[in-house]
């Protein structure tokens, strides 16, 4: 099946380049754990403050490191012609699209899935709400990546289009924000969080199946 | 294998207004298999914005291109194309081999190997070098390789001859005279002018 071999070839692809380029795992990765670090710094000897907050800090910074890995999604394909010649492809241009956000996923997002729960230890957050802080970082981060991904398609083709970005995607997501968070928060206290898990199911699958149309149609249209 | 002639690029009544300028209008060309057309032209007399309008990057401000009688959007087009722009489209941290294994992937696997396509362009040997570590030329080879290993018949070429030497030159005009007699087609602009006995060359001139 041709088309899935594109589909891996371009995971493959965009995993090699990221291990040659590891400032780019590095970077989110790297910012992610600074700022929850600084937080007890900047809050001082309060730990019931800090466990309080603990899942809002850990969701914001995992949401501004999202961030601030996006504009690699598609910044040097777009500089250095590739994206030309993925546009061309016979394949359809969604389904390179998905493969290119799931390997950005897999260099930005999945290593914060794996510091988490130390850090999570790190703010005192009690042991049992662990697992649905991972549970919504694996259903979040790549609502992220997806979500972002069309704010990047529509500002590649622009000089700095950082700002521009920024304003895009953030609104967008909110929402992830808002019920992970919630989710963490209810885990802490001991209560249900079926519902919340379930809407970030359902945001998830949404972003999914959505995503991938409006930024192959975006990308086309910031190469012309 | 294909037969000859049983391909045609038809472009009618196309213009192209860019920022109130008028690049060209009511342009129209016929291409069958076997034959170049060359673009010839000043720069910014819109050369290369007519190859993106070919490509499908950019739509025409009027007119239309067929493929084979069919719309290009409705036919086999893309599956039957391949471009090289003035960005190679090469990625300089992945190996030489890596970066044609992927246009493979991307496309249909074509009439060479890679490793056949790699000696056709006089790279062979350089498999396993990071695209970054070539010249200027030898990436410019690199990205016309791509050309011959995957399945195509109309190649668009937009200035192939920038930052090669007189051989590379050479080469590649023999490539271009192999894929004609094989039934392909090319639609190219440059600023060298183009040697090919043997080919059967049309000239627009945009001004």
């Amino acid at each position: 099946m041709s088309l899935s071999r594109a589909f891996f070839a371009v995971i493959r692809r965009d995993l090699v380049l990221a291990l040659r380029h590891r400032s780019e795992i590095a970077n989110p990765l790297l910012f992610f754990i600074l700022v929850i670090t600084l937080f007890p710094l900047g809050i001082g000897a309060q730990p019931h403050l800090l466990q309080a907050i603990a899942p809002g800090i850990i969701w914001v910074s995992a949401l501004l490191a999202a961030m601030l890995s996006l504009d690699n999604l598609f910044r040097s394909d777009f500089d250095d012609g590739s994206l030309e010649q993925m546009l061309l492809s016979p394949h359809p241009t969604t389904v390179l699209v998905l493969a290119k956000i799931i390997a950005h996923w897999l260099v930005t997002g999945l290593p914060l899935l794996i510091v988490a729960p130390l850090l999570a230890v790190f703010l005192g957050m009690p042991n049992h709400s662990l697992g649905i802080l991972l549970l919504t970082l694996l259903l979040g981060t790549p609502v992220l990546s997806l979500i972002g991904a069309v704010g990047v398609a529509l500002t590649v083709g622009l000089r700095r289009g950082g700002m521009i970005l920024s304003l895009l995607v953030l609104p967008l997501y909110v929402p992830v924000l808002i019920f992970a968070g919630n989710a963490v928060q209810m885990a802490g206290s001991g209560l249900p969080v079926d519902a919340q898990i379930n809407i970030l199911i359902a945001i998830l699958l949404m972003a999914l199946v959505l995503a991938p149309l409006p930024v192959a149609a975006a990308l086309k249209m910031s190469i012309h | 294998m294909r037969t000859k002639s049983t391909y045609s690029l038809e472009g009618t009544g196309l213009s192209c207004i860019r920022d109130d300028r008028v690049l060209f209008e009511e342009l129209a060309f016929e291409l069958v298999s076997g034959q170049i057309l060359l673009l010839e032209g000043k720069n910014g007399s819109g050369k290369t914005s007519l190859l993106r309008i070919l490509c499908g990057f950019r739509e025409p401000d009027s007119g239309q291109i067929n493929w084979c009688g069919d719309h290009v959007k409705d036919s086999q087009f893309h599956a039957q194309m391949a471009y090289v722009g003035h960005l190679d489209g090469i990625k300089k941290e992945l190996t030489v081999l890596e970066n044609l294994r992927m246009s493979v992937a991307l496309s249909h696997s074509g009439r060479y190997s890679i490793h056949q396509a790699l000696s056709k362009v006089h790279l062979q040997g350089y498999d396993d070098i990071l695209a970054q570590a070539l010249s200027a030329g030898q990436k410019r080879r690199l990205s016309l390789a791509r050309l011959l290993i995957t399945e195509n018949v109309l190649w668009i070429l937009d200035e192939p001859f920038t930052s090669l030497d007189r051989q590379g030159i050479a080469l590649i005009e023999t490539l271009m005279t192999e894929h004609c007699a094989n039934g392909g087609m090319i639609v190219l602009t440059s600023h060298h002018d183009i040697d090919l006995p043997d080919v059967d060359v049309q000239r627009i001139h945009l001004s």
